[in-house]
């Protein structure tokens, strides 16, 4: 009988040994994605008990039941052996060396809390800093309030989105929230402008965009590379770098001097169309030529294309718009000729975003800080609205800096803000408290006194997801599986430290779900119905556009569309976009152009084993003739030096057509230090650490990252 | 310019970059079973043409050597399969469009015949063999039965010596995948070149001048008739589609040129060509061993070229954009 | 016969390769291989170019050069479909079918020993559902269905659209079709 049991499956063809996926015992627990900021909700599936795979919540607007491929490899995150695994704690050695030793969470919770009341006894709680990105981040920032600090800055504003937020605010008193509110589904022209819709894998936005495509909307490209849209559209105008502002200018030019731009609702909705009319003025698509390279017909073609579909005509805001230094005048610019378009409120256009009135859990209220990030400012960027990471950084540095501690969240800093690792380093030996709560050991935690190891998305609860979309909806974040290692939630993180900073009353649960629970019932579901659903769509209560002749008040202080922006006017701004012309590179060098690859997303995933299997390392593209000239060839590796002599890591080339002579690119992401992550550990290069000339915009803070220069060092290995 | 590359890393192991599924052990089964074939087919020949005298080897102890050889080539055979458990799957079923199927048949045929041919001829090539055994009754009957019936024996083992050498090229050109496989003329040169290996081994082992003779004079042939052969494949090759004259690029200018060309064509056939017509007109009986030794050589060379070079062969080809060997991390 | 067929419109493909992620959790593909890959492909010199990208597997084909050269049955057309599949209970590893396949779409267990392939994602399939690929890609560039039904998507697209098979001159009558 034994022998035949091992034998007959064996030799008979046991097909118990190949199961179909799928045929085993399944169960699905509801999240929402936390592999990028677009938070879709999707279901993550379990057999026999075993991991098995994460798919899109059917009901979700933000995915529209698809993940994107970071999506899809979510599961890589959870099974990363590299993970943070338990609290660690700086010490210092006999020999002076500093280490991290293994600490249980009751020592490394004490030892933060400890500091936390001594620097709120010293200086008072306000000179804490939160420095924090991704969803979870609210956990902390609610600690961060109810300690008495005001200051919270996340490189998402002034590395990243900010001066477009602010470029839509100065204009329409109100920015693109995240979802961006483009009707893209419905739009029968669409304008990118340095955006890279499928490079970078927005969910709603690439699902929006291709269902433009497949109803054949005009897709009008603007980008030095040909990028993947590019590829895809209609026009496609290889523009100079830098000169963007030149030819939105030119295209307002040729709407206002050939009367395509929407009369009715310029009259209706905007103010300081009349001077706007007389600054395009100079700006012909003869002269603009001469800046872009940009063919004159080929200005007037594309702005006739626009106007014939507006207002169903998108000039995309882009998101990630640090480039220059003049980036929230070029927002600017871009929010104007979509007023010019009409498109704001209309269908097709920008529409108007709806979230959920969820009820905040019953609290008592914070403590008034005595300072928030407005001081790290002073009196530079009058415009930003949040924190500018880079001046808390720099509040943070000497015996007198501002700031005494720390907590950062997410967010690894030194690959997330060019140039910024000597800064950190004299930050981190001026403050007295830098704990940071990640669940990977990036190289930010390298910089902390305490490491926290928060467990993954997949392993915890977070708030309700309540972004503006197409209608209200709620997502839930619950945990599929307990977390692995001695790693924990955020949202409990913040409770012990709170508990030990007394703040008790600010954390009156045991458990997370309960405050999730007593949401959802003020709108009348549940933790019990969310666990099922994972998604609660509502009915929209005000429409989704304007109607036609609507009277309709913009939150800027003339109520109307500003054109001409006094605002920027009475700080000594240029009211209306100007152009300026970019730097050029010096003999030998090339743009250093960046950006981004679908499978990752940045730093954060390229250590996911999933997604490493994809695209382990990023690759420099260079122009065939530039790899004549060098001497360069497919797929051997180089470094990059730029003027300031620093010299980034070993990175492949990649001879392509698809990158101008003058420039490279590269994704974003890659060149790890830490040697804790073993698989992404010095693997292609880090393009912020080559970016020492940072233009920086003075409206907001955001830092200018486009204008820098390398050359190429063959390997002489 | 047409850059074509995959964007999402494809490393499938021996697959790619190449595809190399196979190694020695196929080359070295396609040489044995072709030497097999050529064992079989001159043991049966010189049998059925009375050749006791002038080659008494051939007729009555080379059989012997034909299951051995072909047992060596089956053990590599099965050190390449990668689910080795399940070997016995090609005999439970016949596939009537798989060559390897037919293959495996004809193997199995291989061992009955081979064992009837040794049988018939144990007592005249191996008396000390037979002798120990005539005493057991029934082996004493069964040989006198195997005799009686010697040359239908050897009549049965021509067609299937022929079967196998014609197989072990079949196999290859059966792939309309791999171009430089494809085409019908590998079954005739592994034919030719199987004999020949056969006619050599057996010159390599007779002691008696005349056999060694005849097999000179009969090798000689062979590769005269095996360079006709190759030299229509280059035709065949070199006028064909794209991704045949990319084949051709690789022998006439490539990674396999120096072993087709220096090797192969002239080591292992102009060369023991030459020594034999030599031997023939009597000229150089002192190099008599070089010429079957390098025939066998370059017989064996003719196999890796045509299992390796095939392989590489192929319609479609991407280059990835990312370094593969990155992910030797995972592990 | 049912005759299944992937189209995938090159136009609105990106690139992503969430059809590789995809396919590698639903089908628990081991690490390190793959099942289906995304190639890039530029056409031109700079500012002329065109690229065009697709998403590739095994093109379960009509003709399937694979299946023919199996010698033990292992590998085989499912049901009386063109859905490709290897049989690993009858696979003996001896990697014909590799050779046989123009497309290099076959990969050698690991662990394990047999041939591997896509499988259309057939447990999906007979359960009414598209291969996991066609079924998370965000730009809904793959469709599934089935050829013999007129009024199916694929064959709706195939009827209306340019489209072309990867090297066609094999033979194969491969079924995953690129609309162009």
């Amino acid at each position: 009988m034994g022998a035949g049991a091992v034998v007959s499956p064996l030799l008979l063809g046991g097909c118990s040994a190949h199961p179909l996926p799928g045929e085993g015992k399944v169960s699905r627990t509801p999240t929402y994605c936390d592999m990028c900021f677009w938070k879709c909700a999707a279901f993550v599936e379990q057999e026999n008990g075993q991991a098995w795979k994460v798919t899109g919540n059917d009901t979700d607007l933000h995915s529209e039941g698809r993940l994107c491929t970071r999506g899809t490899g979510g599961l890589g995150s959870y099974e990363d052996r590299d993970r943070l695994k338990k609290p660690l704690l700086r010490v210092t050695g006999a020999d002076g060396r500093q280490t991290f030793r293994e600490v249980s969470w009751e020592e490394a919770l004490d030892f933060v809390a400890k500091r936390l009341q001594s620097i709120a006894a010293d200086y008072g709680p306000d000179r804490t800093a939160l420095l924090n990105h991704g969803s979870g981040a609210n956990h902390f920032k609610h600690l961060m309030r109810a300690y008495g600090s005001g200051s919270n800055a996340e490189p998402a504003f002034a590395q990243c989105r900010g001066p477009r937020d602010v470029g839509f605010e100065l204009t329409f008193g109100e920015g693109l929230g995240s979802p961006e509110r483009t009707d893209m589904e419905h739009s029968r022209c669409i304008v990118l402008i340095g955006s890279h819709i499928g490079e970078n894998l927005h969910n709603g936005q690439v699902q929006t965009l291709a269902a433009a495509m497949r109803r054949d909307a005009t897709l009008i490209t603007v980008d030095p590379r040909f990028s993947v849209p590019a590829g895809k559209s209609k026009y496609w105008l290889p523009i100079e770098p830098g000169t963007d502002i030149a030819l939105l200018l030119a295209w307002m030019h040729v709407l206002i001097d050939e009367n395509l731009y929407d009369k009715d609702y310029i009259e209706r909705y905007a103010t300081g169309f009349d001077q706007l009319a007389e600054h395009v003025a100079r700006y012909s698509p003869e002269w603009v030529y001469l800046e872009t390279g940009i063919e004159p017909r080929l200005i007037r073609t594309t702005a006739r294309e626009m106007a014939a579909s507006a207002p169903a005509t998108l000039v995309h805001p882009g998101r990630h718009t640090v480039w220059y230094g003049d980036d929230t005048q070029r927002s600017r610019a871009i929010a104007i000729l979509n007023a010019l378009l009409g498109s704001w409120g209309h269908k097709g256009g920008l529409y108007i975003k709806e979230s959920v009135q969820l009820p905040k859990y019953p609290l008592p209220d914070y403590p008034k800080p005595k300072t928030t990030f407005r001081t790290a400012h002073g009196d530079r960027y009058p415009f930003a609205n949040e924190g500018v990471s880079n001046a808390l950084i720099e509040a943070s540095i000497g015996p007198d800096a501002h700031y005494k501690g720390w907590l950062v969240y997410g967010t690894n800093l030194p690959m997330t803000i060019p140039g910024i690792r000597p800064q950190l380093k004299a930050a981190m030996d001026s403050l007295e408290l830098v704990v940071v709560v990640d669940t990977m050991p990036m190289e930010i935690t390298g910089y902390a006194d305490v490491v926290l190891p928060e467990c993954t998305y997949l392993e915890r609860y977070d708030d309700l997801r309540n972004a503006g979309e197409r209608h209200p909806s709620l997502a839930l974040r619950m945990p599929a599986f307990e977390p692995r290692f001695d790693s924990k939630p955020g949202w409990w993180i913040a409770k012990q430290l709170g508990q030990r900073l007394g703040l008790d009353k600010y954390f009156p649960w045991e458990d997370y779900a309960e405050v999730i629970d007593w949401q959802l019932k003020q709108v009348g579901s549940s933790l019990e119905e969310m666990k099922k659903t994972g998604i609660k769509n509502f009915p929209r209560t005000r429409p989704r556009y304007f109607s036609p002749g609507q009277a309709v008040h913009f939150y800027t202080p003339s109520g109307k569309i500003e054109l001409y922006s006094q605002q920027l006017a009475d700080k000594g701004f240029d009211p209306m976009p100007e152009y300026t012309r970019p730097e050029q590179p010096p003999e030998g060098f090339y743009r250093l152009n960046y950006g981004r690859m679908p499978a990752h997303t940045f730093g954060k995933t390229t250590n996911n084993p999933l997604l490493f299997q994809l695209a382990p390392e990023n690759t420099l593209w260079v122009n065939p003739l530039v790899a004549n000239e060098k001497g360069l060839t497919n797929g051997e590796y180089v470094r990059l030096a730029n003027p300031d002599g620093i010299v980034s890591n070993r990175i492949r080339v990649r001879v392509t057509e698809r990158i101008r002579p003058d420039s490279v690119f590269m994704a974003h992401g890659f060149g790890h230090r830490s040697r804790r992550l073993h698989l992404t550990h010095e693997v292609g290069a880090d393009d912020s650490e080559l970016m020492t000339n940072v233009k920086v915009d003075p409206l907001m803070g955001g830092t200018g990252m486009r204008g820098n220069f390398v050359t190429i060092v063959k390997e002489t290995v | 310019m047409l850059e074509e590359i995959l964007v999402s890393v494809r490393s499938n192991p021996h697959i790619d970059p190449v595809m190399s599924v196979w190694g020695w052990e196929i080359s070295v089964y396609l040489f044995l079973g072709g030497l097999a074939a050529g064992i079989m087919f001159f043991s049966a020949l010189m049998l059925l043409l009375n050749k006791d005298d002038e080659a008494p080897f051939s007729v009555n102890g080379l059989a012997l050597l034909g299951p051995v050889v072909l047992s060596l080539g089956m053990t590599t055979l099965f050190l390449d399969l990668s689910h080795k458990l399940f070997v016995w799957r090609f005999y439970t079923t016949f596939e009537p469009t798989s060559p390897m199927s037919y293959g495996a048949w004809i193997l199995i045929l291989f061992y009955p015949v081979g064992i009837l041919q040794i049988l018939s001829t144990l007592r005249k090539g191996y008396p000390y063999v037979a002798n120990l055994v005539n005493d057991i009754p029934p082996v004493a009957g069964l040989l006198d039965l195997v005799e009686r019936y010697q040359r239908l024996i050897a009549w049965l083992a021509i067609p299937i010596a022929v079967a196998l050498g014609i197989y072990t090229g079949i196999l290859l050109s059966a792939f309309s995948a791999r171009p430089f496989w494809n085409t019908g003329l590998l079954g005739p040169l592994f034919l030719v070149s199987g004999l020949s290996t056969g006619a050599a081994l057996t010159a390599l082992i007779a002691r008696q001048h005349s056999e060694r003779r005849l097999l000179t004079r009969i090798d000689a042939g062979l590769i005269v008739v095996e360079l006709l052969v190759v030299a229509l494949l280059l035709i065949n090759l070199t006028t064909g589609s794209k991704p045949q004259l990319d084949a051709a690029a690789m022998l006439m200018g490539g990674s396999y040129t120096g072993w087709f060309w220096v090797v192969f064509v002239a080591l292992g056939l102009l060369v023991p060509l030459a020594l034999e017509y030599f031997e023939i007109r009597g000229s150089a009986s002192s190099i008599l061993m070089l010429a079957p030794v390098l025939v066998l050589v370059g017989g064996y060379v003719l196999r890796v070229i045509a299992v390796d070079l095939g392989q590489e062969t192929t319609w479609i080809n991407y280059q990835n954009e990312f370094n593969t060997q990155l992910l030797d991390r995972l592990h | 016969m049912a005759h299944y067929a992937m189209v995938i419109d090159t136009k609105l493909c990106i690139g992503c390769c969430d059809c590789v992620v995809a396919c590698k959790t639903e089908n628990k593909v081991p690490e390190g291989l793959n099942r289906d890959w995304v190639v890039e492909a530029t056409q031109g010199t700079y500012p002329n170019l065109k690229t065009e990208f697709r998403s590739e597997r095994c093109n379960h084909c009509s003709h399937a050069t694979c299946v023919y050269m199996c010698p033990t049955g292992a590998s085989h057309h499912w049901n009386g479909t063109n859905i490709v599949l290897v049989d690993p209970n009858k696979c003996t590893g001896c990697k014909a079918c590799i050779a046989a396949c123009p497309y290099d779409a076959r990969l050698i267990m690991h662990p394990g020993g047999y041939i591997d392939k896509c499988t259309f994602c057939h447990h999906r399939v007979e359960k009414g559902l598209d291969p996991a690929c066609v079924s998370t890609c965000p730009t809904h560039c793959m469709h599934f269905g089935l050829l013999d039904d007129p009024s199916s998507n694929v064959s709706e697209l195939l009827r209306t659209r340019e489209h072309k098979v990867l090297a066609p001159e094999t033979g194969n009558e491969p079924n995953v079709y690129y609309l162009i």
